[in-house]
């Protein structure tokens, strides 16, 4: 415990919105000089985006921040630098076509004469790296590397630089053991050289083990800050998600005995899926929950055939598919909701009729020339079924609300009538009424005998729609629940406590 | 998802000639629901009304512009350029782009007149427009399966078929003798006053607009052009449709060739629109209000942007405006238009 009383990051009131939901919400805070702080809550709690709000990469809408008691405004990540604040990113901010040794020193080159000093910069890189316990080539082009070896560069550039405080957002979510160990390793020297460090994870063991105090977020909120010896992982899960939390019930069809429709047998993908096996019934909601990074997202598009799989079988209704591509999950009656709705699912720039039916164009069509009629009343029906406000087919998608927008995707693939969905994130990003309508609109597809596999952050929701809840961590399932588990049961497996394997 | 058979589905309703088809189609709803006119339609019909309004100061100012034969040879004489311009906007709206348009155009022409000397006259139209449709193969495989920029792929194959051109003729122009009145007759011919290359700017015209909002072709190239990824996730298959677009621009080039070198009598590899083309052909595209990053766009624009070009060309001429006055307008016309449109896009 070598925390001073000083404090060098005073919060005061902070604020952030984002689209109308608030993101953080009158967060005040003190972050003492020369400890390692850790902020810790739920995915959308709102702990990454404090830290981009002290890293100068998010402009809070309200509330004042002190940094050594002087009041500052940052604009960019770069203000923020030049105080000596650093940021070691989730996402990565690196020049991938220059090696890892001109990565670390960009900007602060050691110089004689007004040229690089080459050599210079090689020892003091050797130095860095015996000190860090990393293994990086430093003439690497970073570009090349794999993503935890980036992660790496960055954290070495972050050390290399003078900056006092170093915000770390997630720093150990792509590397190994052996490498979080060193890193903890090198955060625990650079605090005793006096410097400060904020610890953004999720990881709760770590943060327990690591840091000197610790604050929990939720909704936005600050919960709490205590010294991390006055906590155990319990209290703070239990603080995350609040001491009286009660899953959300939606009306749920009957646990299904059918037949399963989907099965997956020992599917694998490099390191990130490691030998998944899984089942879900006709009619059957199964959940998928874990933490971002979990590997859920990479199973859901190995499934739906977007990225290619190493090993393992898929079978639908009992029959064994080659999945090769989404067509071929098309074809065999996979359905499946991206994530990321404006990055790989709505053309934003076309019709509603156009993206309903963009997945089986050929269904409203006859020798190759569309039937814009029947198209229009399809489109017009599918989006009335979902509930799309407006529902006019000609409208175009880029001027719908999010939650309108993803039930666009919804009725893009119920004009399929597919077998199995898979719902990766199906309420991201949408209001409360949506949601109701979404969860409403799951439930009804899984009555009609669709089998469902969903993934959600959001653990209550997961427990609200599923019959059965699987528990991925590093690219594995590690726990599988019947219907309406216990909330803290679920969520010490998603974060790997005790009672989980991981 | 199974693919379900075109039969006609009971809830079929009759087919409504409101069509409702690309983003920008002209019958778009939102513009014939007559609600108040929002800053999305000057971009979206905004080159038609100054179209239109140089087309009215051409009339007025000249005596000469308004006659049916004046307007049929700005159509002749910008027909070379209009037809491979109409078929790289598929190109175009599908996410790509190509510089080699002009390569295409010269090798094709070549090729024509040689098959034409040395198989016979009645090959130089297919050889012609089938050159230029594997070159365009060529094109589309390199970009999709090689995975080189369109914009750089389309530079060196370009290159590449410049050479061929000049090798294949030796630099000399290639003159069929036999058959002379067969090899000339499209370019030189005309009934009831209007010359045949007029028929073949309206009728590739016609046929690539009703590709392009009709068919399920043109819808997948919107979802390509407009969102690869989500594309590819519907299961689309991105690359084929890519190589087609590519095809159809090659094939048009080989059309263009075949009537340039009808015009000429000959086959000439060092003909100045070789050199041009591409960039006259994407101006004309970028003006009439197709996006050059894909996704947005139409056939009748390009249309309209060619024949913009072509009138102010015309026009000038007839007031007797020097020609590098004429660049000097054109060249803003192009940067106004654009501008205009993204200034509208980041509001």
């Amino acid at each position: 415990m070598s925390a001073s009383e000083v404090a060098t990051i005073r919060l005061v009131s902070i604020g952030k919105r984002y689209a109308g939901t608030s993101a953080l919400d009158d967060v005040s805070l003190e972050i003492k000089a020369g400890c390692v702080h850790a902020l810790v809550g739920a995915n959308g709690a709102g702990k990454s985006t404090l830290g981009k709000v002290i890293g100068g990469v998010v402009r809070p809408d309200d509330g004042e921040m002190y940094v050594d008691g002087r009041p500052v405004k940052y604009t960019t990540p770069r203000d923020a630098r030049d105080d000596g604040i650093a940021t070691i990113a989730q996402e990565l901010a690196l020049a991938p076509a220059m090696s890892v040794l001109e990565n670390v020193f960009l900007g602060i080159e050691p110089r004689r004469a007004g040229f690089v000093a080459k050599r210079e910069m090689r020892k003091q890189y050797a130095e860095l790296i015996s000190r860090s316990g990393f293994d990086l080539d430093r003439d690497a082009t970073v570009g090349s590397l794999r993503t935890a070896d980036q992660q790496k560069v960055e954290i070495l550039r972050a050390v290399n630089s003078d900056a006092r405080i170093i915000i770390m957002d997630e720093p150990t979510s792509s590397l190994t053991s052996v490498e979080t160990a060193a890193l903890h390793k090198m955060t625990r020297a650079l605090r005793d050289q006096g410097k400060t460090i904020v610890y953004v994870s999720h990881f709760l063991d770590e943060v327990l083990d690591l840091c000197d105090t610790v604050t929990v977020m939720r909704n936005g909120h600050h919960v709490r800050t205590a010294l991390a010896d006055e906590e155990t992982e319990t209290t703070l899960v239990a603080g995350m998600f609040g001491s009286a939390v009660e899953a959300e019930q939606f009306e749920k069809p009957p646990p299904s005995t059918a037949a399963p429709m989907l099965e997956v047998e020992g599917l694998r993908r490099g390191d990130v899926l490691h030998d998944i096996s899984l089942t879900v019934r006709e009619g059957e909601i199964v959940g998928l929950a874990g933490l971002v990074g979990s590997g859920r997202t990479e199973l859901a598009r190995a499934i739906a055939g977007a990225d290619p799989i190493d090993a393992g079988t898929i079978r639908i209704g009992g029959q064994q598919r080659r999945i090769r591509n989404p067509a071929d999950a098309i074809r065999a009656g996979i359905a499946f909701l991206t994530e990321e709705r404006k990055h790989d699912g709505l053309f934003m720039d076309l019709s509603l009729a156009a993206n309903t039916t963009m997945a089986d164009v050929p269904a409203v069509s006859a020798r190759g020339i569309l039937r814009l009629g029947a198209e229009r009343s399809r489109s017009r029906r599918l989006l009335d079924s979902v509930n799309v406000d407006p529902p006019i087919p000609g409208m175009r998608a880029s001027s719908l609300s999010g939650g309108n927008q993803q039930k666009v995707l919804f009725a893009r693939w119920l004009f399929g009538h597919p077998k199995v969905l898979i719902l990766d994130e199906p309420t991201r990003g949408v209001d409360v009424g949506a949601r109701a309508a979404i969860h409403r609109l799951i439930s009804d597809l899984a009555k009609d005998g669709a089998a469902v596999l969903m993934i959600s952050s959001e653990i209550e929701e997961v427990l609200g729609l599923a019959h059965r809840v699987l528990v991925m961590r590093r690219g594995a399932i590690t726990r599988e629940f019947p219907a309406d588990p216990p909330l803290s049961e679920v969520m010490e497996a998603v974060f790997g406590l005790a009672g989980g394997q991981a | 998802m199974t693919v379900q058979p075109p039969s006609a589905a009971p809830d079929d309703a009759p087919a409504e000639v409101v069509a409702v088809t690309g983003p920008t189609s002209m019958f778009d709803r939102r513009v014939r629901s007559g609600r108040r006119l929002k800053a999305e339609h000057i971009r979206d019909y905004g080159i038609v009304v100054f179209f239109a309004a140089i087309f009215i100061y051409f009339s007025f100012a000249s005596p000469v512009f308004l006659t049916s034969g004046n307007l049929l040879n700005i159509v002749y004489l910008n027909a070379t350029i209009a037809i491979p311009a109409f078929a790289v906007t598929l190109t175009i709206i599908a996410g790509n782009f190509s510089l080699s348009l002009g390569a295409i155009f010269t090798l094709a022409e070549v090729l024509g007149a040689w098959a034409a000397v040395q198989w016979g006259v009645w090959w130089f139209f297919p050889v012609s427009i089938f050159s230029g449709a594997v070159m365009g193969f060529v094109d589309g495989l390199i970009v999709t399966k090689l995975r080189v920029n369109a914009f750089l792929a389309t530079l060196a194959t370009g290159l590449a078929y410049t050479g061929l051109a000049l090798a294949a003729s030796g630099g000399f122009n290639i003159i069929p003798t036999k058959g002379a009145n067969i090899f000339t007759f499209i370019g030189q011919h005309s009934v009831s006053g209007i010359q045949y290359p007029d028929f073949i700017v309206l009728f590739v015209a016609i046929v690539l607009q009703l590709v392009l909002a009709y068919t399920v072709f043109g819808r997948h190239l919107y979802g390509v052009g407009g969102n690869r990824d989500a594309a590819r996730l519907s299961g689309l298959k991105v690359d084929r449709i890519v190589i087609l677009t590519f095809i159809i621009a090659g094939a048009a080039c080989g059309i263009a060739g075949m009537i340039d070198a009808s015009t000429t009598s000959q086959g000439s590899a060092t003909n100045v629109l070789g050199t041009n083309l591409a960039l006259l052909a994407i101006a004309g595209v970028a003006l009439g209000g197709t996006s050059i990053f894909g996704g947005i766009g139409s056939v009748w624009r390009t249309v309209v942007g060619v024949f913009m070009l072509g009138m102010i060309t015309n026009g000038f001429d007839l007031l007797g405006v020097a020609e590098y006055w004429q660049d000097v307008v054109r060249g803003a016309l192009i940067v106004g238009a654009v501008a205009v449109g993204s200034m509208i896009e980041r509001r």
